[in-house]
This record gives C-alpha cells, structure tokens and sequence, in this order.
C-alpha cells in the first residue's frame, strides 16, 4: 500500500520486463520460460495463435495470475510483492467485452475513477475528458447495453485511461469490430498515447494491425517468443531467410507470412484447442 | 496489406490534440492507507444503487414474497392466535421476521452477482485496481446491505400500510439499518464464499435455495425460540439470522431483546466472512 515512489532506477526501468516467466494450468505450461522486454513509450505487439499464451502472459503481468518473486517487473516493481503499485500503473482492457452492462456510459468510467482514488472535486470533469476522448461524449448517459460492440471497446479505453495509466494493455482491443470500428479504436489509442507518452502492450490476431500500429511485436507460440522486432524487421528477416533458401517468392514476404512461419502452417493439435476457440466465438458473438 | 510505415509517434504533445485531456495526463495520488476501504466501500454503494435506479423490476418483483408472507400468513396467524407472541397481534411479530428474512434472501444469491461479474469480465477489471480484495470484498458486502436496506424499506412500509404498530423513532430505525446491513454482510460474504468454492452459478444457485430455508425455518422469523423443540434450538442459537430478527423484533416493536449481543454475533460473524471470501476470490478470477 506504499505510494510509488520511484525505487532508484525506475526512471529507466523498462515498463514490462518478463524473465523465465512459467505459468502452469495443471501439469500443461501455457507460458513457458516467457522472456519479453517492453521498452518506455513504445507500442509493443504480442502475436501468436490461439492457445499461445497470450492472454495467460497478460494475466500475469496484470496481477491477476499469482507468480514467484522476480520473474515479472512493472516499471521496475515487482508483480509478487509490489501489487499494489504496479496495479496503479495500468490500465487494462481483457479480452472479453467488459462494460457493466447495467449501468451508463459515464457511470461505468466513474466507477474506475473512484477505485483509482481520483478525488471527487476532479471525478466529473475527469470522467468526461476520458470519455470525450474515446468519442462517447453523445452516449455517456445511455446504458452500456444500448452499445455496439465498438462503443464498449471505447468506452472501456476511457475506463482504463481515466486513471491516466503509463502503461496501458489491451488484449486483443479489435476482436470481432468491423474495419472502421477497428481503426476507430486504434486512433483513439494513438491520440491518447501522443499526448501522455504511455506505453502500449497489445495482443491482436490481425497482422495488418500490428504491422501498421505497433513498434515492435513479438511472435509467441506454445508460451515462448519464437520471434521478435520489428515489423518491418521481422518481414525482412524472412525475405533473407527465403532467399538464401532460394525460394522464388514474387511478393516480398508480409507480416502474415512471418505469422506462419513461426507457427506453422496447417492444423497444430496443440494449440487453439476448443477452449480458445469457444472463448474467441463468446467473445465475436458478444461483440456482434 | 501491411505497406503502410508505422506513421512517426513523437511522445510530443500536440497541444490541438492535447486539448481537453489535461486531466488524464496526470495520475491520482494514492489514498492514504485507511481512507482507501471506506472509499472501496462507497464505490460499490454507488454502483448498486445507481443499478437500483436504471432497473427497479428486481425492487417490485422481490416485494411480493414479503407481502404475501404478511398478508396471508400473518393475517391468519394474528387470527387463530397459535403461536404465543407476548401478546401483540401475529402480523405484528411477523414483520421484522419478514424484514430479516427478505435481507438475507438478496444477500445469499449476491455470490451470482459475483460469478456474473465474473463471467463478463469486470471482476478482473476491478481485481486490477488498486483494491485489495478484503476491500473489495468489504465492499460488495456493504452493497449487498444497501441493496437488502433498499428492500427492507418496501417490506416496512407494506408492514405499516397492513396496520403494524413500527416505531418511527428516527435513532431506532437507524440502528434497524445497521443491523440489515450487517446482517446481509454476513449472507453475502456467505454466498461469496460458496461462489468461491463452487464457482458456477448454477451449483451456487442450487446449494442457495438448500441453504435458506432452513435458515429461515431454523429461526425466530416465523415463532419464538421456545415453541421450537430442542435440536431446533439450537440451530436457531447458531443462527445469525435469530439475531438479526431478535434486534429488529426490539428495535421496531419495543419487545424484549439483546441489542448488545445481537450487534456484537452479526459482526463477529461478518468479519471471518470477509476474510473467507477475499481468501477465495482468487479462485474466482482464475
Ligand atoms: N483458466 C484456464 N484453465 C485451464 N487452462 C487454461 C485456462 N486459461 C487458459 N488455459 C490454457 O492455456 C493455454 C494458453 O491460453 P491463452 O488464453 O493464454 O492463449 P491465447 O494466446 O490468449 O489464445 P487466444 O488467441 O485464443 O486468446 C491454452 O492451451 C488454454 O487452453
Ligand atoms: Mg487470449
């Protein structure tokens, strides 16, 4: 319950730092020896395919899955013994759509307002930036089950932002949106993120996204990174890796490619089993 | 499909942009440690009676079962005078019974609310708060308490239009708000920590409807403790519920009671509640 009060060097520390991160469901490791760097300031991608360990790697980070001392850092603070100050670093959307369906738009932000400790003389006004800042500033008095599935996205964006986090994690923020609703979601991060210089971990399945919108992006599979840099690094990777292979590829290769590169094409028993699959339907469903 | 270059992202504010978000670029500063379980608390107040007031069919819904349970049932016992009430009419012994028994009925099924939230997502949201969960736990029992005070009023009030004597002592009907409160504190951490166990609603739904009626019959809600044979007894001893109604029947009708010992059973027995339901919720969000 300690204040953040910068321990000496947090000023540099990276904002995630995973080492050797393992996670266990029963005697299957969905995150296995995870070792991932999340620079200041950047927008950082998480790819794989289903049943990577995407999200059991975010639920780590975020506090919400218990790990051992030293394997996950925030800023600098450590997931196992400093909860509370990572916890008041984040802002975070799950994967799931995860507006309080019975309650308002401004009211659902509100309430994120509150448990963050924003003072009541700053509560209102706050609330209504976040949300003006999402572009709900119509429909903040309409309950959130009138929403589209782009609307509660945006408006759980002005959930996480209204504590003006410095590090913001959205798992798979684009999941069953239509195009302009997914670009609207991912302007809105941007807009957001040029003004307060936070840092962005993000999960997506569209590789169009992640090569348009992120830094860097890490490739996951079977709960390691199995590839990592930039996009553009990353196809040029594969370009070279074809060539010297001698492979007579017309197009120079896409992020796409790169995709499947790393996790095989083709059906892989191992991953996606039907859990994933359910909960990705739940999920597109919930949304349309 | 992927041509287009990452556009340049100065950390730059541009200041067009930058307007009309000031606010969202500076952090709260944390609550000093005590004041951040009042303020939990308060938040999940706020939630449950802004959701009171978008959707009232709960509210309406749930005041039949008490009406009719005083109507029929206190109507015709005030008449055949079968139970000893100390001498005031049966409807009259009834209603803090009633009152008591329409609380704890909100509070044990509030662990659904806790599994929905759950499934939807926003548990894990919340969990990602500054709070820790004895505060959060804390304060969804305290909302279940204002949900069940919010009920307790509509039975009141059915009670007074069926004639009952209340008492409108401003001081008595305060603590009659802290003894529902508490009282569903207790339930709901209950229920919260079966929600813990079971995790799924329909078992919870299940061991809830196994669970209350033989609170409500093992109790003083419906006759006094000396009518019951002696296994009852002892039941009723061990039964938070007798406690509650015990305070109510004194507080709202002048009977005798235990004011003192009745506070002191439902928070003692609130408090492990609490502590086992937050011990749980990890399971929860897992
Ligand atoms: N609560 C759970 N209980 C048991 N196994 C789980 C649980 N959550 C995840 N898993 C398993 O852990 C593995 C990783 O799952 P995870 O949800 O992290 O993958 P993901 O990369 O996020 O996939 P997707 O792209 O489908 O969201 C999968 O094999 C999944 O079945
Ligand atoms: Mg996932």
């Amino acid at each position: 319950m300690t204040p953040d009060t910068a321990p000496p060097g947090t000023a540099r520390a990276d904002a995630v730092a995973c080492a050797g991160l393992t996670y266990a469901f029963g005697d299957h490791n969905a995150v296995d020896g995870l070792d991932l760097t999340v620079r200041q300031g950047e927008v950082f991608g998480l790819l794989g395919p289903n049943g990577a360990g995407k999200t059991t790697a975010i639920r780590c980070i975020t506090t919400l899955l218990p790990v051992p001392a030293g394997m996950v850092r925030v800023f600098g603070h450590d997931t196992a013994g400093d909860r509370m100050a990572v916890r008041r670093l984040l802002g975070y959307v799950p994967q799931q759509l995860s507006a309080d369906a019975g309650l308002t738009g401004r009211e659902n932000v509100a309430l994120f307002a509150r448990v963050f400790d924003v003072s009541r003389g700053e509560r209102a006004e706050r609330v209504t930036q976040a949300l003006a800042a999402v572009d709900l500033a119509e429909a903040a008095d309409r309950l959130a089950a009138t929403y589209s599935g782009g609307m509660v996205r945006r408006l759980e964006l002005a959930q996480a932002l209204v504590s003006a986090p410095r590090l913001l994690i959205l798992d798979e923020p684009t999941i069953g949106l239509d195009p302009i609703a997914r670009t609207g979601v991912w302007e809105h991060i941007g807009a957001v993120r040029e003004a307060t210089g936070m840092t962005v971990l993000v999960t997506t399945h569209y590789m169009d996204e992640a090569d348009q919108y992120c830094d860097r992006v890490a490739l996951m599979h079977r709960g390691r990174i199995r590839a990592l840099g930039t996009p553009a690094e990353l196809r040029a990777g594969l370009g070279a890796r074809r060539s010297a292979a001698g492979a007579a590829h017309k197009a120079p290769p896409t992020l796409e490619d790169v995709f499947r590169d790393v996790a095989g094409s083709g059906l892989d028993d191992e991953a996606g089993d039907f859990r994933d699959v359910r909960s990705t339907r739940r999920t597109a469903r919930r949304v349309g | 499909m992927s041509e287009a270059p990452a556009a340049p992202r100065a950390v730059s504010a541009d200041p067009a942009r930058a307007h009309g978000i000031d606010l969202l670029l500076k952090p709260p500063p944390p609550r000093a440690g005590w004041r951040l379980l009042p303020a939990r608390v308060g938040a999940m107040c706020a939630v449950e009676l802004q959701k009171l007031r978008h959707d009232r069919t709960e509210l309406y819904t749930r005041a039949v079962q008490p009406a009719l349970w005083l109507l029929i049932f206190g109507q015709t016992f005030t008449r055949i005078k079968a139970i000893p009430t100390g001498g005031i009419p049966y409807v009259d012994y009834l209603a803090p019974g009633i009152i008591a028994q329409s609380a704890m009925f909100i509070a044990i099924f509030y662990g659904i609310q806790i599994i929905w939230e759950r499934d939807a997502g926003v548990l894990n949201k919340l969990l990602v708060t500054p709070t820790p969960r004895s505060a959060l736990i804390t304060g969804k029992a305290f909302a279940a308490g204002v949900k069940s005070l919010v009920q307790a009023v509509v039975v009141l009030l059915i009670a007074a239009l069926l004639g009952v004597a209340l008492t409108w002592n401003p001081l008595k009907l305060l603590a009659v708000a802290a003894i529902v409160v508490l009282g569903s504190a207790f339930f709901s951490c209950l229920s919260m920590t079966i929600a813990g166990i079971v995790l799924s609603r329909d078992r919870l739904m299940g061991i809830g409807q196994a669970i209350t009626m033989p609170l409500f019959f093992g109790s003083n809600a419906l006759y006094p403790v000396s009518v019951m044979p002696g296994w009852l007894q002892s039941v009723s001893t061990a039964n938070p519920l007798s406690y509650e109604v015990d305070a109510l029947r004194g507080l709202l009708l002048g009977t005798p009671h235990h004011l003192a010992s009745d506070f002191a059973v439902l928070f003692v027995a609130a408090a492990p509640g609490v502590t086992a339901a937050s011990a749980l919720l990890g399971r929860l969000a897992r």
